[in-house]
């Protein structure tokens, strides 16, 4: 800040403020109602926490929504399970890939490369209906298989770990060649270690990602067995013209954001290297 | 950019990449080029035979005003998703970079929604303006305005807006902060000895600069709001109230699994990748030319 005008200073520290709080508020209303009890929130808009939280959540952990037919604690390890599995999916499939391409010549070697590269270009949400029939037809429906594998194709990952393993010294390869190493030796010995941060940095991004899948899920799971938190708060809404457990579905909504924002408040300089870096 | 140094093995490279391609053959290829081929196919009621229409599918559809309609929809949505979370986030990082020293703890406080999934955002929105139990919304009613965004298609679209722009402030928030903070301090106190204020400095020496930023993330910004708001639009709206909030992916997920049209939906497919990848190539655009900047 060049000039030093107590007024600009003001002006600056309370936008920020504002913007701050503007953020947080939709969250921190909905931590107040999941502490009140549902005829509290229903009757006033509290704005300070209660003392039914522990309460709240419980039920919705142990008894769960009466809607939904799972409890919040069954579908938040269906959540962890889908996240995990496509975080170490993508991760597992990208380093081959990038070395299979970085490090050999083979024929076809472009036309794999063009081939990950177009998986860029189509979200599941515009090839909807026909990626379905494959995962039916594939007996891949209420299975955890499908909620995961369908979505461990990744481009930017694959690219991610081009674009660093280009940047390996040649001398290292060489090296491990005269001493006459294999290449998974190569691959595992020296360049798994070299990628801790890069690795580190794509599993916050992708733990997001997979925790926060919606739409997939959505469609392949209909057994309450295998249905995420996400999927689940969704189904707590539901109600028709029945009264909706606010109180239980702010307890799981809040439930639902803490693994993935506990991720980026603990993990924020992987978290930003992450973003920055995939967004290459 | 080629490697000098490579391992010499026949099998080897095609056992590693098999994974990837496995995985992309049968869950991206196959299913993007079903679409192509549904997308020329016509049904009939019994879903029993089916004919090949060539493109009277794209043809219905750029004839119906109802997808017209979604079509203009989903561009007022995304543009307006972009536009909000744009401004709000350039604001804020402006705000952040002059304020050096408490920079990183407004970063904290500002980038944590991102965590937030779309469809929980919903959920979060929906609480505070749900015309029965909605603190915003009971507001908004005292002090005279007809709040109802079950039955206001204009509300709706301003809720879905709000909603689906709320946590990509934080994404560009974090990329602006970071395009703010790589200009040399050198020009801006340069401009300011020559006795350019904060507003003129902005305009004339930091925005130019940031450009390639802005650039980048309206492209970002508008693929998100098409693709990534499915959640935003479910949990809010459903699409509705009649048809006002129903943007392009979420028609093709209705007429797809709820009104089983697998024509029309197939031909929607294939025209929101078109969508997709004139956006990526604009993108891959603009990454090329600032390799070379």
């Amino acid at each position: 800040m060049l000039e030093r005008r107590p007024l600009l200073i003001f002006f600056t520290h309370a936008v920020l403020i504002l913007g701050a709080l503007v953020m947080a508020f939709p969250i921190y209303v909905t931590f107040v109602a999941s502490t009140h009890t549902l005829e509290a929130i229903s009757k006033s808009f509290p704005l300070l926490p209660g003392s039914h939280l522990v309460e709240n959540y419980l039920k919705a952990l142990t008894v769960g929504p009466q809607n939904v037919g799972a409890t919040v604690a069954t579908m938040m390890v269906n959540s962890f399970i889908m996240a995990i599995g496509i975080t170490f999916g993508k991760i597992a499939i990208s380093l081959l890939a990038a070395f299979a391409i970085v490090y050999f010549r083979f024929p076809l070697r472009m036309v794999f490369f063009w081939m990950i590269f177009i998986t860029l270009m189509l979200p599941v949400e515009v090839r909807i209906l026909p990626t379905y029939k494959v995962a039916a037809d594939l007996g891949m429906l209420n299975s955890r298989a499908g909620l995961i594998f369908p979505l461990i194709a990744s481009a930017t990952a694959t690219f991610l770990f081009r674009q660093f393993f280009m940047t390996v010294p040649d001398e290292l390869c060489e090296a491990h060649r005269i001493d006459g190493g294999s290449p998974m030796q190569f691959f595992f010995d020296i360049l798994l270690p070299m990628s801790r941060t890069s690795i580190a940095a794509l599993f916050v991004i992708l733990f997001i990602y997979g925790w926060n899948q919606y739409l997939w899920p959505l469609l392949i799971t209909s057994d309450e067995k295998y249905y995420t938190l996400l999927i689940g708060i969704k189904r707590m809404l539901d109600v028709g013209e029945g009264q909706a457990e606010w109180h239980i579905i702010m307890a799981s909504t809040i439930l639902a954001m803490l693994p993935p924002v506990l991720v980026v408040i603990f993990m924020q300089k992987q978290f930003v290297k992450g973003m920055t870096e995939t967004e290459k | 950019m080629e490697k000098r140094v490579v391992f010499r093995n026949k099998i080897l490279p095609y056992v590693l990449v098999a994974p990837q391609i496995v995985i992309t053959l049968v869950f991206f290829i196959w299913p993007a080029s079903q679409a192509l081929y549904q997308s020329v196919l016509q049904e009939d009621a019994f879903g029993t035979a089916s004919s090949l229409v060539w493109l009277d599918n794209f043809a219905d559809l750029f004839r119906s005003q109802e997808y017209l309609h979604s079509f203009r929809v989903t561009l007022i949505f995304s543009f307006s998703v972009a536009g909000l979370a744009l401004t709000a986030a350039l604001l804020l990082a402006v705000m952040a970079d002059r304020a050096i020293r408490s920079a990183t703890a407004y970063k904290t406080l500002i980038i944590w929604p991102y965590a937030v999934a779309p469809v929980v955002a919903g959920v979060l929105w929906y609480f505070l303006f749900n015309p029965t139990i909605g603190m915003l919304a009971f507001f908004l009613r005292k002090v005279g305005v007809p709040w109802n965004p079950t039955l206001n298609g204009g509300q709706a679209m301003i809720l879905v807006i709000i909603a689906a722009a709320w946590r990509e402030v934080s994404y560009n928030f974090l990329f602006f902060l970071a395009g703010l903070q790589a200009i040399p301090h050198s020009f801006i106190e340069a401009a300011a000895i020559d006795g350019a204020g904060p507003w003129k400095r902005f305009w004339t020496i930091v925005f130019p600069l940031l450009s390639p930023t802005v650039f980048f993330l309206i492209v970002v910004n508008l693929v998100y709001a098409f693709f990534d708001t499915f959640g935003v639009i479910h949990a809010l709206t459903r699409g509705g109230p009649n048809y006002a909030t129903n943007i392009l992916v979420y028609k093709v997920f209705n007429d797809g699994f709820i009104n089983l049209d697998l024509g029309g939906s197939a031909a929607q497919s294939v025209i929101l990748m078109a969508v997709v990848i004139t956006l990526t190539v604009i993108q891959f655009r603009f990454i090329e030319r600032k390799v070379h900047y």
